[in-house]
């Protein structure tokens, strides 16, 4: 379960904190909309922000979720990450120091490389997920990048990530994937039908063999 | 805070702080909002617009705006102006003024700090612009606050005839939380009364206004005292209390829930009898606001003993993690630093979209030698980043011709045979570069100016400007002609180039021959912002292998669709070593602008046939 008692208080109950991560122009902000919509419809108090500088730009972005009974400062504080979901496998590293030991991280591990990256200025970590899985988190990840690809569109990869987080929230999937369907009712039924595809594909990689886990 | 009232599920809307100001405003009868983009405040006017009843307007600059905003309340409409922190510097001229005149229409200043700087040149203290202009300031904490905020502040104004201050921070623009929406007011607009005496600031009129400002701070500290947005929150302990408003409340709630809280929402003029009531409850009273100490000068000078930026730090957010260590420490309790290691990980830095019409224009810059590049704020800023490293000064909005026009003339004798250009985006000249140009053709600077043309606000999402030829709801509407606006403001029609900026050779030979010349010159670009509708989008491009010789040229150009495959280093005829880096290109991302193509002698960067489905779905 990733519900945890939050340290610092008796009053503010069981807070849930999730960090989406990943660069600019993923969908980052969708993505943690419809967890936040998710929770708001089971009735949480809910807060989510983003440390976005310059969003569009190719820089990092992260959004943070935040939600319970009630929930004061929007963003979590590092060590304090019950689950994060990463589009990117060096944006995951990047953020390993904010998760709280035991956390659930669901890594999209598909890289994108930076144009300081590809000039030579500096390097990109050989296997980012290695150090990531030596420490004490859960990691799953997998390719939804190239799954994305495949379904018709890299942008899939945003409901594909969330299908793949559904069974690890602390809520029924159904509620997540309808939050997701409900941002497609107005675009008619192609992009529903294509985006509940994307979802499940998403829950499915963890029901192959095409995923690993380490304790 | 208040006991949770019982909501409906249905009433509970969950919003960001910037469209709870926007909502407010419809609610409370708003008919007029003005605004120049500016991250973290850029977001209200978009919400705002979407409101028929409501004109709206992207104006010219945060000056012209607030001054919409003026013209309106004194019309006998409710009014809101929103800008971001630095825009209120430009916006200050006319706020200084409109403080003596005061308020027909509820007139609603909405202003957002970006605290911490994701986006922005200085950090600074809004809440300074209050004391100073003699208006008071309300700072809600989160978007439910923002909403019932915003709905005070129209009628604060109409009560002290006053224009009224709501001040945001990032941490509020920006983070989405429950609202639950109070009934909407059906305003009813008043008449334009001619009042000379009250609305023409001559100093005759101006100094009778003096002493009715005074009287009004006098009122409006009363209103403060007693006003429940200031109020204490009681707690279990008692060895510290906090003073704190805004996005700070909410960290000293985090991260010590126990401990009571003074919480500002009224904070200019602050309740300073109702402060002093409380410091004598605790035993050590901190105060925690973001930025400067203003409200902890305050309460010294008023006699009051407490704990402030002695402890806290002076800039940045004040995010649970920094707020503990800091208090902890002051009570002498065992504290651990929270704070993260940095991992060693590569930096991420923001840089030019793929295809960006910029993206030629500081290829070219990096490779002319011999230059002094005075940048702007906007995209391009980011000429100043990898691999480009193209600019060497940013200051504020429109400087950078002002700025170049300086350095010309100062320059010593060793620098007389340097380059010196100006870089500004169309927006940005609109906004306060235009003078700069005059000034430069008048004074007969030594300048060239690159006028990149986007046709857009680029940096803060692609909104419309008057180089648009589209208002804020994406209507036509007229389309500013550079070329004469530029010859009107004193360039010769001779030193006017129009250039399309993906064209490589006609860019460089532009660029050239004006730099040469000495005398003022512009070099104007002619292609859409990629992030509008306007950008049409070409077959993407791929790298023939077999051609590629890995000289890695294509790479100055900064696209971040080009991506290194591998990397080799060869030892060639003269003994040196050189670096080669083979390359691809990321077809999905790829727009087929065929910038890089100018770039690859081998020819190696064709188009890619065989790519299925690109953009052939639209997905979230």
């Amino acid at each position: 379960m990733t519900a945890k008692k939050n340290s610092a208080a008796g009053n503010t109950g069981v807070v849930t904190n999730i960090l989406v991560v990943g660069i600019g122009g993923q969908g980052i902000m969708t993505a943690a909309d419809v967890l936040s919509q998710a929770a708001l419809a089971l009735g949480y108090d809910v807060k989510k922000t983003e440390v976005a500088g310059m969003a569009q730009r190719g820089g990092v972005v992260t959004s943070h979720v935040r939600f319970g009974e009630k929930v004061f400062s929007p963003a979590i504080r590092p060590g304090d990450t019950d689950m994060m979901i990463a589009f990117e496998p060096a944006e995951a590293l990047r953020w390993q120091s904010h998760l709280k030991p035991g956390a659930v991280a669901m890594v999209n591990d598909y890289p994108l490389k930076p144009p300081v990256v590809s000039i030579g200025l500096y390097d990109y970590p050989e296997a980012p997920l290695v150090q990531l899985a030596q420490s004490s988190v859960k990691l799953h990840h997998f390719n939804a990048g190239e799954a994305a690809i495949e379904l018709g569109d890299r942008r899939l990869v945003n409901s594909i990530m969330l299908g793949a987080i559904a069974d690890h929230l602390p809520f029924p999937p159904d509620i997540l994937e309808q939050a997701l369907l409900n941002r497609f009712q107005r675009k008619g039924e192609a992009l529903t039908v294509l985006n509940r595809q994307a979802f499940t594909l998403g829950r499915r990689a963890f029901n192959k063999n095409n995923y690993s886990e380490t304790a | 805070m208040n006991a949770p009232q019982p909501i409906e599920k249905t009433a509970r809307k969950f919003m960001s702080g910037n469209e709870a100001v926007a909502q407010a405003a419809r609610d409370a009868g708003c008919s007029v909002a003005s605004a120049y983009p500016g991250t973290p405040s850029t977001e209200i006017l978009e919400f705002i617009a979407a409101y028929p009843d409501i004109y709206t307007e992207w104006s010219i600059n945060e000056k012209v705006s607030l001054e919409v905003a003026i013209g309106a309340s004194l019309a006998g409409s409710r009014a809101l102006c929103a800008m971001k922190h630095v825009g209120v510097n430009v916006a200050s001229d006319a706020l200084m003024t409109q403080t003596l005149i005061g308020a027909v229409g509820g007139l609603v200043l909405v202003v957002a700090d970006d605290v911490g700087l994701s986006s922005s040149q200085n950090e600074q203290d809004s809440r300074y612009w209050g004391r100073f202009a003699h208006i008071p300031v309300l700072e809600p904490s989160d978007a439910q606050e923002a909403y019932e905020m915003t709905r005070l502040a129209f009628s604060l104004s109409e009560q002290f005839d006053v224009p009224v201050m709501v001040r945001l921070t990032t941490r509020i623009c920006h983070v989405k939380g429950v609202v639950v929406n109070s009934p909407v007011e059906a305003y009813e607009r008043k008449n334009f009364t001619k009042d000379p005496a009250r609305y023409v600031m001559v100093p005759g009129n101006a100094r009778k206004r003096i002493p009715l400002m005074m009287a009004r701070d006098q009122k409006l500290s009363q209103a403060s005292e007693a006003h429940p947005l200031n109020r204490i929150e009681s707690g279990s302990e008692d060895c510290v209390g906090f003073v704190t408003s805004g996005a700070a409340y909410f960290h000293v709630k985090e991260a010590y829930p126990d401990a009571p809280v003074f919480k500002l929402g009224f904070s200019h003029p602050a309740p300073i009898e109702k402060i002093r009531e409380f410091a004598a409850t605790v035993a050590k009273l901190v105060v925690v606001e973001e930025v400067e100490p203003l409200l902890e000068t305050e309460l010294r000078a008023a006699g009051i003993t407490l704990y402030g930026k002695d402890v806290l730090p002076r800039i940045g957010e004040l995010a649970p993690q920094v707020l503990t260590p800091c208090i902890d420490k002051l009570l002498g309790k065992p504290c651990q630093d929270t704070l993260i290691e940095t991992t060693g990980l590569f930096p991420r830095p923001p840089t030019l979209c793929v295809a960006c019409p910029h993206l030629g224009i500081y290829y070219c810059l990096s490779h002319i030698k011999n230059t002094i590049i005075a940048g702007d704020i906007g995209c391009y800023t980011l000429g100043a980043g990898h691999p480009w490293n193209a600019l060497d000064t940013t200051i504020s909005m429109g400087a950078s011709l002002s700025v170049a026009q300086g350095i010309d003339k100062g320059r010593s004798e060793a620098d007389q045979n340097k380059n010196v250009l100006a870089v500004i985006g169309d927006s940005t000249f609109m906004h306060m570069g235009m003078q700069g140009l005059l000034d430069i053709t008048y004074n007969q600077g030594n300048v060239t100016v690159l006028l990149l043309d986007n046709r857009a606000v680029g940096m803060t999402g692609g909104q419309n400007a008057p180089s648009s030829g589209l208002n804020i709801h994406g209507e036509p509407t007229m389309q500013v002609d550079f070329r004469k606006l530029c010859e009107a403001l004193g360039v010769k029609p001779e030193r006017i180039h129009e250039v399309n900026p993906y064209e490589l050779p006609t860019l460089f030979k532009a660029l050239r021959e004006e730099v040469k010349i000495k005398e003022p010159s512009v070099i104007i670009t002619n292609q859409p912002c990629v992030l509008t509708e306007r950008y049409s989008k070409l077959p993407p491009l791929k790298v023939d292998e077999d051609r590629c010789t890995g000289c890695s040229n294509c790479l100055d150009v900064g696209c971040p669709a080009i991506l290194v495959q591998r990397r080799e280093t060869v030892i060639k005829p003269n003994g040196r070593e050189k670096q080669l880096a083979f390359v691809n290109i990321d077809t999905a991302v790829c727009t087929g602008c065929n910038l890089c193509t100018n770039t690859c002698a081998p020819d190696a960067i064709i188009p890619a046939f065989n790519i299925d489905k690109i953009n052939a779905v639209e997905v979230i």
